[in-house]
């Protein structure tokens, strides 16, 4: 409750001083605007739809991308943590991969798929696919040989090892790979939105600067913010919760 | 004879020139119904042996007999009980035994009965829905031995199960272990390095040597049952083999001092 009303009163301050920072026009409203009118951007940007669109663009290239590579990552976390050859191959391979950032992809993508969303996407899905499939093959790799031993004097073989005890056990590991994954997929989309591919929050972002229009630049970096913020609170932070419970990983507050 | 182990060796090869002889030439008979307690110094080989006869892991040489059949694997005719309890984390304890019945392929309809029959066996009817981390240590191994037990094997092996739990609580499962004996009729191997819970559980102490493990002396104890650990005539039994065992730990000892001269 205590910590509640310190960040409240924090960010009115931050808006207050800001507010009263704009007003008193030290720099011109191009270069410094006020909040009220970041937020007359925001409120304009969804009345006449722009907003809303670039949104929905936005976030439709991220569940395909991100999609993509959920699949990906986790067959290949799978096959990297269970076969010692792939790993010592492939697996190095993708720890050098890693080294890149993903918007490097981006001319490759172009020249390959040119200028359209199956480039985008491209660049979404190297930026995930890598780290979400090395968090899933560490993930297998540290199952304790215990659980496996138990299981199989149980008798349980195959495909039930793997989908009954092996992933279970993974999963800690697989969620923070797939939060992970997920950060650098919106980081990559944005990157890749505000260099080529237009629509979408980065192209609103490009936009504004091409038409001197600092709110609506704030302005889209804030709905950015505000959706990074949503998935985490929508969907990470409930399954994290969910797993810190059931392992017994929950720390005393 | 229901289990048979005709002449085990096994060796681990560490590196090319350095390599433990874990076990060597060993043989014995086990009766069905029967209690057998595997007592030997740490690093005898006792579980390996266990993991040999439960089909986790493979001998040089020798073989493994149980109803006259060699075994290949595991199976579902004997399940092992682990020293740390092996209980899956993200089931809670009625879906914990419940998994050993999906792995013998029983239909979850017919589950119901079998999982509150074995968990009142072991006293945990009221613990239905707790989560591993909710439990105590002997708790989770009550867990452990109702999920073999539903699995309905005819042969139980236990790897010093008891041995991470305090004195109280390893003096109860004692003589709930003993009392489930009874009334299940299994076969049991039970390894140990502590000679008073050997004795106490036991018809049969099989002592082993020090490493490599062999067959040192075969002990029957036909003390009668309950039998508890303050009992006189236990202490008696206990003295008895506890010399035999301190021969083969000291030895144990010596070899692992020599080793380090070797070494150094």
């Amino acid at each position: 409750m205590k910590s509640w009303f310190l960040r409240i009163c924090f960010y009115a301050l931050l808006i207050l001083v800001w507010e009263i920072l704009a007003r008193l026009e030290i720099w011109p409203s191009y270069i410094f605007p006020s909040p009220s009118k970041v937020l007359l951007s925001i409120w304009n940007g969804f009345a006449d739809g722009s907003y809303p669109l670039a949104i929905y663009i936005s976030l439709r290239r991220l569940a395909m991308g991100y999609g993509i590579s959920l699949v990906l990552g986790i067959s290949l976390g799978i096959l990297l943590g269970r076969i010692q050859i792939v790993q010592k191959t492939l697996g190095s391979l993708i720890l050098g991969l890693q080294a890149l950032p993903s918007v490097c992809w981006l001319p490759l993508a172009l020249l390959w798929f040119g200028l359209s969303e199956k480039a985008i996407i491209f660049v979404v899905i190297m930026g995930a696919v890598l780290s979400i499939s090395l968090a899933t093959a560490d993930g297998i790799r540290n199952t304790p040989p215990l659980f496996l031993n138990a299981a199989k004097t149980m008798g349980a073989a195959g495909f039930q090892l793997y989908f009954r005890v092996i992933l279970p056990a993974a999963l800690p590991s697989i969620v923070s790979g797939m939060k992970l994954g997920w950060s650098f997929a919106w980081r990559s989309l944005m990157a890749g939105e505000l260099l080529y591919v237009g629509l979408g929050l980065g192209h609103l972002l490009t936009m504004g600067r091409e038409l001197n229009d600092m709110s609506q630049v704030i302005a889209v970096m804030l709905i950015i913010v505000m959706i990074g913020l949503l998935v985490d609170f929508l969907v990470f932070a409930p399954i994290e919760r969910a797993i810190r419970e059931r392992w017994g990983l929950q720390t005393a507050r | 004879m229901k289990l048979s182990v005709r002449s085990i060796s096994k060796v681990f090869h560490h590196s090319q020139r350095e390599s433990t002889t874990a076990l060597e030439n060993l043989s014995f008979d086990v009766q069905a119904g029967e209690f057998i307690c595997l007592l030997g110094p740490s690093g005898c080989g006792k579980t390996t042996l266990l993991n040999i006869i439960a089909g986790l892991d493979q001998p040089d040489s020798g073989t493994v007999l149980i109803d006259g059949k060699e075994i290949i694997g595991p199976g579902r005719d004997r399940v092992v009980i682990f020293q740390e309890p092996s209980l899956f984390p993200w089931l809670n304890v009625v879906d914990n035994v419940s998994f050993g019945l999906d792995c013998i392929g029983i239909p979850k309809k017919k589950q119901a009965p079998k999982i509150v029959e074995y968990l009142r066996m072991v006293g945990l009817s009221s613990f239905k829905k707790a989560y591993m981390h909710e439990l105590s240590g002997g708790m989770k191994q009550r867990v452990a031995l109702a999920r073999a037990l539903a699995i309905e094997p005819d042969i139980l092996l236990m790897d010093e199960p008891f041995a991470a739990l305090d004195a109280q609580t390893r003096d109860m499962l004692h003589s709930e272990l003993q009392e489930i004996w009874r009334a299940t009729g299994k076969t049991i191997l039970f390894v140990t390095h502590n000679v008073r819970e050997a004795l106490v559980l036991g018809d049969r102490v099989l002592l082993l040597s020090a490493r490599p493990g062999r067959l040192k002396r075969d002990f029957r104890c036909q003390l009668p049952r309950p039998r508890h650990i303050e009992d006189f005539a236990l202490v008696e039994a206990v003295r008895d083999v506890l010399s035999d065992l301190r021969e083969e730990v000291l030895a144990a000892q010596q070899k692992e001092l020599d080793h380090e001269k070797l070494v150094s």
